[in-house]
């Protein structure tokens, strides 16, 4: 394992919230490192700082001390520019809220990030058509979000992470507000295209059926690392969800 | 590799236009508001002009009923001026108009908090926000105020026939009424970029970190 290429080390992290008289101490010191390709889940109950180590990850937040790495370069250290180029070429982000541009179809959505990444027109419309095929919504280009449903949307937000093939996908509740076979589908979509293309899934979830595809999950606890579970283990550990 | 994340100005235009035309209705708002104030102001200055074209005409009569009709007539050197007053009004109706654009603009900042923020997630800079933001002021400035300054326009030369009567169309100064047209269209499209400023900048400041943002 230990020659595994490293595509995210997260350093003695901390965060702190100043809420003005009070301090927050939400992350207490994280250490982490999450290996190239691996589908891994952050879990933990609300308020344990899992989506804030999640946003740490994604460059969506600085930390308070300690340091953040994403395919070895320390993201404290870029500045807007390259901090946007970092969320445009490396990154995908799904969204629990899907977040798709209202006013664009589906085709349109999936361009964008290539159009800022600098992709010509017609091959973003040609590469924007192949990911729309593979995540299952040929035929739907044309269509706005509000005229496909919850999981159509995901599907489409899945796509348009994928748009710049980046080395990461960051995921929040992906499934949070789909129901339960939808959310089924898009997690094994999920597993798929990070088998398929080799990209590392990392997302923050509640969602126990994110378990039986998950490679590693952390289980984040009070702002601190409860305990870090491979695939092997959690199957001993979880028994018939594997099943389920 | 250059580390740079672009957005061309054809692509900038498109989603102004789309945003635009998908929110139509409010867009509609935000315009009339520019319509009223704009065609106002070219209803006075295109008034004075129309005024000034038949005082310039050297007609004695005109003089008298154009006085008898208000306006001041400068003795030396025989110009219509604007009255302090009108200009007053002018200045208010165009002071509430870039209150109300700022007001509608902020609500449509606030309204799209997640769009702002996805957009900055799939790697926008803070610069192709406003740009978004100025590209939508532009096209709905330039739209209330063409309609504005027809409107207005057309409005002073219909009161000035109804007031003088048929007689006065040749002495109407279309050039200079085609000026303030004109000058009164930048007005407008003036005041909408300035009305989106601060909502522009607001919007590029809010973090990606908003688009994660999750409440019912």
């Amino acid at each position: 394992m230990a020659e595994s290429k490293k595509i995210v080390r997260v350093s003695e992290v901390v965060k702190n919230f100043d809420l003005g008289k009070i301090v927050v101490e939400v992350l207490k010191g994280i250490d982490l490192e999450i290996e190239t390709g691996k589908y891994v889940s952050i879990m933990g109950p609300s308020g344990s700082g899992k989506s804030t180590l999640f946003n740490m990850i994604g460059g969506l937040d600085k930390p308070t001390a300690g340091k953040v790495f994403i395919d070895e370069v320390d993201i404290a250290q870029l500045d807007a520019y390259e901090l946007a180029w970092l969320r445009c070429r490396k990154i995908g982000y799904i969204f629990q809220t899907f977040n798709l541009i209202p006013v664009m179809t589906a085709l349109e959505n999936i361009t964008l990030p290539m159009t800022f990444a600098g992709v010509s027109g017609d091959d973003a419309v040609e590469r924007g058509m192949a990911l729309l095929e593979q995540v299952g919504l040929t035929g739907r280009h044309e269509h706005r979000p509000a005229e496909l449903s919850g999981g159509q949307q995901q599907r489409v937000a899945v796509a348009r992470a994928l748009a710049n093939t980046p080395a990461i996908v960051l995921a929040d509740e992906p499934t949070g507000n789909l129901d339960l076979t939808t959310g089924e589908d898009i997690i094994s979509l999920l597993k798929e295209l990070s088998v398929e293309r080799g990209v590392t899934v990392i997302s923050a979830t509640h969602d126990y059926k994110m378990l039986n595809v998950s490679d590693q999950v952390v289980w984040i606890r009070d702002g601190r690392i409860d305990k870090i579970q491979n695939r092997d283990e959690l199957e001993i550990r979880t028994g018939g969800l594997e099943t389920a | 590799m250059s580390r740079l994340v672009a957005l061309p100005y054809r692509k900038s235009i498109q989603m102004a236009f789309q945003s635009i035309r998908v929110r139509f209705f409010r867009s509609m708002v935000t315009t009339m508001s520019l319509v009223l104030a704009v065609s106002f102001l070219t209803f006075i200055q295109a008034g004075n002009d129309i005024a000034q074209g038949l005082l310039s005409s050297g007609e004695p009569e005109y003089l008298q009923v154009l006085t008898k009709a208000g306006f001041d007539i400068s003795e030396k050197d025989q110009t219509i001026g604007s009255s302090a007053k009108q200009q007053w009004i002018v200045f208010l109706s165009l002071l509430v108009c870039v209150v109300g654009i700022i007001n509608a603009q902020l609500m449509s900042v606030t309204e799209r908090f997640r769009e702002i923020g996805t957009l900055k997630c799939l790697g926008a800079l803070d610069r192709f926000i406003v740009r978004i933001f100025m590209l939508e002021a532009t096209m709905q400035g330039l739209a209330g105020s063409l309609g504005g300054a027809f409107l207005g326009g057309f409005a002073a030369l219909l009161m000035a026939l109804i007031r003088f009567g048929l007689s006065i169309l040749p002495h109407v100064p279309w050039a200079a009424i085609t000026a303030t047209m004109f000058f009164t269209l930048c007005i407008g499209t003036f005041l909408s970029l300035l009305g989106v400023l601060y909502p522009a900048i607001l919007a590029a400041r809010m973090r990606p970190i908003e688009a994660m943002r999750v409440e019912q």
